[in-house]
């Protein structure tokens, strides 16, 4: 068991729902707290919706899961305003070291390029980060968090969607005009809607230790390929808050999960690993297979599946909880303006197409991940052991070896919500890209770019501007207002001085204008979940009021015939 | 004067990588001696600079099997 967690236990509670006479309606239900679950309530709060959240059970994550969150995760979770618990307790680190045989072969840095808000990656057991998503949720009025229900049954048409709940009153029936899906990998609802996640098993077994330690390992990652405790596989040693640490031992297909989940079995591998005079103590054992797979359409109807319902990787690249939550951000502000008759319902068909992309890209690199470390024949493991033996002297080996490729944020490349570049940028942001943070100053003090973009359009604009360009944006935004539509402006000066007027920000480092190639008169259209939706060097009314329109997918409900 | 690359060449190493690994999915053992005797050409081709393919023989030939075939059954 866990010596280091208690499980916190959220009570059942009666909602009055339960007693109504004839079922309630919700603009949203979301089935499932987990990652997927959570966040997406968050959101769509932050975008002033209201949410139902059911789960099944009444606490977090429970054993051994999800550790690697991934900068793009806390950027979005900080836009929710529960980064800061995941940071303080998560273990920073930036030194992987990678064995083969007996020897290290090469060691990396991900020493994070400065001048951002949060850290590249955080090491925090699942239960940690589902909890501060527990305890920011709670604080938030239009989140209905009911634990102990279980949802029974769903059915769909085109107009909403019906859930059965089971509670230990007894089961009641709700309908809503979206069904949120975040059931988890097996995701009975979605079977039981006849749909299916396709994708391929891998023919091997993980044994996943959790365990304490009390030495003072430093905070690295170790990958070994073929070590001499574990001749044939790999293992990987990796430090997690808590002094716990995770080892993967890679165990093969042939491998009895039963009997490697035994303490007989466990020990001595790990004392062949750590040495005999190391302590430990086991805090949890499981014996995993994993698998990649996705559904052909995450929506069905009014059901949008999110998460692993919706998309499963192995989790070689940390991308399981990682990419829920780029898909979730995805979701949300859509369907908040679909819900608030901003955009029409077709915006919503974007998401699958933008997140099929997102967990296409996932799904690839965790099978090359996976590929590299499970060699097919012969052949293939000559190959491998030859990148492995010549990443020792030369740096372009280094760049095959593949022991999980580190989870970043998809770039909308080819989105139908982007406005192509009309003119020149020289950075390697793009329109579908993820904003990428920079130091600015407010006139409250230091500041953090991406804490001032999200949950709304935003005009970045760079300097001053001639009194045309201030008239085009003025016109464009009250233009917008009077669809409902808020977009706001934020202008970037190169002032330093404290005074900045509200909607200003200050870059007195210039790193800002670096990472965005901004010129005087250069102008950023961001979209709610902080990607880049059209950008100018020079730009009018017209321009930007079509671009927001285009981003809230208006080209799409032209393109289909009356 | 250009010398044998030794640094990070390649656009997109994890999909050669990926690529190659597929071509050898299927093939018996003998197929793949093959292939790789094709690539080699191929590849020794386009470098051309005899100089540098020299290098790459060099480094090539100090290979000890013992190493590779360590673990394969
Ligand atoms: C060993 C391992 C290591 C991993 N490492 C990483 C990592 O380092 N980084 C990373 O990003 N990801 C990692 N993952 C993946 C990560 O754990 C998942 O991607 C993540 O939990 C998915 O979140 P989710 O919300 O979609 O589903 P889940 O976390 O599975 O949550 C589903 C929720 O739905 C509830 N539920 C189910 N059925 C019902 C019902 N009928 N009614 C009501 N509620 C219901 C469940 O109780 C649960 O709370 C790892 C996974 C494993 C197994």
């Amino acid at each position: 068991m866990v010596s280091t967690y208690t499980n916190p236990e959220y009570p059942y509670r009666k909602s009055p729902d339960q007693s109504a006479a004839s079922p309630v309606h919700h603009p949203v239900i979301i089935i499932g707290g987990g990652p997927a679950g959570l966040a997406a309530a968050m959101d769509l709060a932050l975008h002033g919706v209201a949410s139902v959240v059911l789960d099944d059970n009444n606490t977090v994550s429970v054993g051994s899961r999800a550790i690697c969150i991934a900068k793009r995760t806390l950027e979005i979770c900080d836009r929710y305003g529960c980064a800061e618990p995941m940071i303080n307790k998560g273990v920073t680190w930036n030194l992987g070291r990678v064995y083969f045989h007996e020897d290290q072969i090469y060691e990396f840095n991900l020493l994070p390029e400065s001048h951002h808000k949060v850290p590249a990656f955080i090491n925090l057991q699942q239960y940690y980060f589902e909890e501060y998503m527990v305890e920011r949720c709670m604080e938030m009025p239009l989140i209905d968090l009911r634990w102990l229900h279980k949802v029974a049954a769903v059915d769909s048409s085109t107009e909403q969607a019906t859930v059965v709940v089971d509670t230990e009153d007894g089961p009641y029936t709700m309908t809503c005009d979206y069904l949120l899906v975040a059931d988890g990998a097996n995701s009975p609802i979605r079977d039981s809607l006849g749909l299916e996640s396709k994708g391929q098993v891998f023919e091997d077994r993980f044994l996943i230790a959790d365990i304490v330690m009390k030495a003072d390992f430093p905070a690295e990652r170790r990958f070994w390929f073929d070590a001499p405790f574990h001749p044939g596989q790999s293992t990987l040693l990796h430090k997690q808050a808590d002094n716990v640490w995770r080892i993967d031992f890679q165990l093969g297909w042939d491998a009895d999960p039963e009997e490697e989940k035994k303490i007989e079995k466990i020990r001595p591998r790990i004392e062949a690993m750590l040495g005999k005079e190391t302590e430990w103590d086991l805090e949890w054992a499981s014996v995993y297979t994993f698998r990649c797979r996705k559904m052909d359409s995450f929506i069905h109807q009014r059901v949008l599946f999110m998460g692993d319902a919706a998309h499963q990787v192995s989790p070689f690249g940390a991308r399981g909880a990682n990419g829920a939550l780029q898909g979730v951000e995805n979701l949300c502000w859509k369907l908040a303006a679909v819900l608030k008759g901003h955009a029409a319902p077709s915006l919503l068909t974007t998401y699958d197409t933008e997140r099929q992309h997102g967990a296409s890209e996932n799904i690839l690199h965790s099978t090359r991940a996976t590929d590299f470390m499970t060699p097919k024949n012969r052949t293939t493991r000559i190959l491998r052991d030859t990148v492995l033996d010549l990443a020792r002297e030369f740096p372009f080996a280094r760049s095959l070896v593949n022991s999980g490729r580190l989870s970043t944020p998809c770039t909308y490349e080819d989105s139908q919500l982007n406005t192509a570049d009309s003119d020149v940028f020289s950075t390697a942001m793009r329109p579908g890209s993820a904003c990428i943070d920079a130091p600015v100053t407010t006139a409250e003090g230091p500041a953090w770019l991406l804490n001032k973009l999200g949950d709304r359009f935003v005009l970045l604009v760079y300097g001053d501007g001639d009194t045309e360009q201030q008239q085009a944006l003025a016109t464009a935004v009250r233009e917008l207002h009077t669809s409902g539509i808020r977009a706001d402006v934020l202008r970037v000066t190169r002032n330093t001085s404290p005074a900045a007027e509200p909607g200003e920000i200050g870059d007195p480092d210039g790193i800002l204008a670096q990472r965005y190639d901004m010129q005087p008169g250069t102008v950023y259209l961001i979209r709610p979940d902080q990607h880049v939706a059209a950008r100018w060097r020079k730009m009018d009314a017209e321009l930007v009021i079509k671009a927001v329109h285009k981003a809230l997918g208006a080209s799409m409900t032209q393109e289909q015939p009356a | 004067m250009s010398r044998l690359i030794t640094d990070n060449n390649f656009t997109d190493p994890d999909a050669f990588y990926a690529a190659l690994a597929n071509l050898y999915r299927d093939r018996s053992e003998t197929e793949n001696e093959v292939v790789n005797a094709r690539l080699i050409l191929l590849l020794a081709n386009q470098v051309g600079d005899q100089r540098i393919l020299q290098e790459a023989l060099s480094i090539a030939g100090q290979a000890t099997t013992q190493d590779t075939q360590h673990h394969v059954s």
